[in-house]
């Protein structure tokens, strides 16, 4: 097996105007979680998509599994199982029909067709639901059925776009033990999230991902402590008063970001924290390194 | 690890999960298409049989009811074909999503519309015996040359449902197949012999009538009931063919832009 399970050199992809991965770089040592972690736009789910030949690239070269895309794709895709952001099941079937079709696509013989759809089905806790219409199922059922169909082949590869989106908390830790369970059996991993928790819980490595390009990679707290530091300081009060401690941190060198009512300061750690009024000092995290790095707020 | 996967072009395993999949959905709505394949053949005999079969007893050398009853064969491919090429797969590829999901599995989208076109043309093949089933009761005599009737309905139903995925494919939302089912399907299943012999039209329209492909069906499933007309038949055989093999293409080519970015 290739030691890394996706590689990306110089990936390109613009539709008309709009440059929408603008030479990515990415590897994907086999046996670890990566998480694609970016802003709505940042490119990552164009870049999952090229990963599946569903889009080509205009320059670079891709390899999955050890075959070159787009050429051998269709021999990279049996390997992979792919769980989309947006819920492609087949509505009129049952869970166990949705699987079933899947199960022929990827080439699962016949005498081992059922054993391999009861097993994906019990392991996303869908063995009583599994002559249910989809229709009739919940989100979160529906969401884990997803993951069921990407599971059906037992892929070496996974990829996993925005797999919790729109997803109540209680549904979303359910989803993540599940993926957890998946990456202690050694299946790669790749996940794109815009949610800075999902990352920092299952992935060994993020990639952060911003306008088009990778803008920093490592595992979570390398990446906190290289672009924030250690620390934080979050400072209440009104907007005049902020504006205030910002231009003052701003001038001492520290990085600050806004987070709604508050305003955090970064890198405290070695300053004086008198100097800032009523602050509320925190560890530096992750969510901090992203906006940071990306400029952006998220969820 | 997952299983020794053969990647070649239009592979066997790939085209029929497609097809199980639309089997596994056709059981869900049966009912529905096989009320409307044994009614609509009723009322365009009842119609045209007791209306036009009043003024005129025998056409082309036919009973009224023997003309239109095997006519009609073609109209029940042709609606069962285009329509279902046109709707089914620009909500599968529009709305549900469907064909996202299957072509990040190991498909390409030479083999879906394989499958979605051999899909239809089964299914126009075998509604395509209603109306010579409901045109037995209003007197048709059944004939062996029936049992080829199927494979017409499965030639012509591949060729009109390749044409419905290429419309679809091009289409931007599904309001423009408005202007494709006024000035092209109506037309065409008018204007094939059906209802009226061709040779009576205009010469301009009668030479039109001749590349209408549903024309081709007509005569062919005539022949089949009535008697088969060697030489002439593989003539319509092979321009059912040509528009298949041409459709089938032109709908891959399209379908492919549309959904591979």
């Amino acid at each position: 097996m290739a030691a890394h399970a996706i590689v990306l050199r110089g990936a390109r992809k613009a539709f008309g105007p709009i440059t929408a991965v603008a030479g990515v770089d990415l590897d994907v040592p086999a046996g670890t979680c990566l998480g694609l972690l970016g802003p709505n736009g940042a490119g990552k789910s164009t870049t999952m998509r090229l990963l599946t030949a569903q889009a080509i690239a205009d320059a670079g070269e891709i390899e999955v599994l050890g075959h070159r895309l787009p050429e051998e794709s269709k021999a990279a895709r049996a390997r992979c199982g792919v769980v989309p952001q947006i819920d492609n099941l087949d509505y009129e079937l049952t869970a166990r029909e949705n699987l079933e079709v899947f199960a022929r696509l990827y080439r699962i013989p016949r005498p081992k067709r059922r054993e391999a759809v009861d097993r994906a089905l019990e392991t996303a806790n869908l063995t009583a639901r599994a002559d249910g219409v989809v229709d009739e199922l919940s989100g979160g059922m529906r969401r884990r059925l997803l993951l069921a169909r990407g599971l059906v082949h037992r892929p070496e590869l996974l990829l996993l776009d925005e797999p919790t989106v729109g997803l109540d908390p209680q549904v979303r830790t359910e989803l993540w033990s599940l993926i957890d369970t998946l990456r202690s059996e050694g299946v790669t991993i790749l996940m794109s999230t815009h949610y800075i928790e999902e990352a920092e819980r299952l992935a060994d490595e993020v990639a952060i991902m911003s306008g088009g390009r990778i803008v920093a990679r490592g595992r979570p707290a390398e990446l906190v402590a290289e672009h924030v530091g250690r620390e934080a300081v979050e400072v209440y009060g009104p907007p005049a008063e902020l504006q205030e401690v910002e231009e003052r941190a701003l001038t001492g060198g520290l990085p600050t970001r806004r987070s709604g009512p508050a305003l955090a300061v970064l890198g405290t750690e070695g300053s004086e924290n008198g100097s800032l009024p009523g602050g509320h000092p925190r560890p530096a995290n992750l969510e901090d390194a992203f906006v940071l790095l990306t400029g952006a707020e998220v969820e | 690890m997952g299983p020794a996967v053969r990647v070649r072009r239009l592979e066997p395993v790939a085209i029929g999960a497609v097809l199980s999949r639309e089997l596994a959905v056709f059981r869900r709505y049966w009912r529905s298409t096989t009320f409307s394949s044994i009614v609509e053949p009723t009322i365009f005999l009842l119609a045209f049989g007791f209306g036009f079969g009043a003024l005129v007893s025998r056409v082309a050398g036919y009973d009224y009811v023997e003309f239109v009853g095997t006519g009609i064969v073609a109209t029940a491919v042709l609606f069962s074909s285009v329509f279902p090429g046109l709707f089914s797969t620009f909500i599968k590829r529009r709305f549900q999503r469907t064909y996202d999901a299957l072509l990040a599995a190991p498909i390409d989208v030479e083999e879906l519309v394989t499958a979605e076109v051999v899909w239809l043309a089964l299914r126009a093949g075998v509604y395509g015996m209603a109306p010579l089933l409901v045109a037995m009761l209003f007197g048709l005599d059944p004939s062996p040359g029936m049992a080829l009737v199927p494979f017409i309905g499965f030639l012509t139903g591949f060729g009109f449902a390749a044409f419905g995925v290429l419309i679809s494919a091009i289409a931007k939302a599904i309001d423009n197949f408005n202007y494709v089912t006024s000035s092209v399907i109506t037309p065409l299943f008018l204007v094939a012999g059906t209802f009226f012999p061709i040779d009576a039209l205009p010469g301009w329209a009668s030479t039109l009538a001749q590349v209408n492909p549903l024309h081709h069906c007509v005569e062919l499933v005539r022949h089949a009931v009535f008697g088969l007309q060697p030489v002439a038949d593989l003539a319509h055989v092979a321009v059912l063919v040509v528009f298949g093999v041409l459709m089938w293409r032109l709908a891959i080519w399209r379908l492919r832009l549309r959904l591979i970015d």
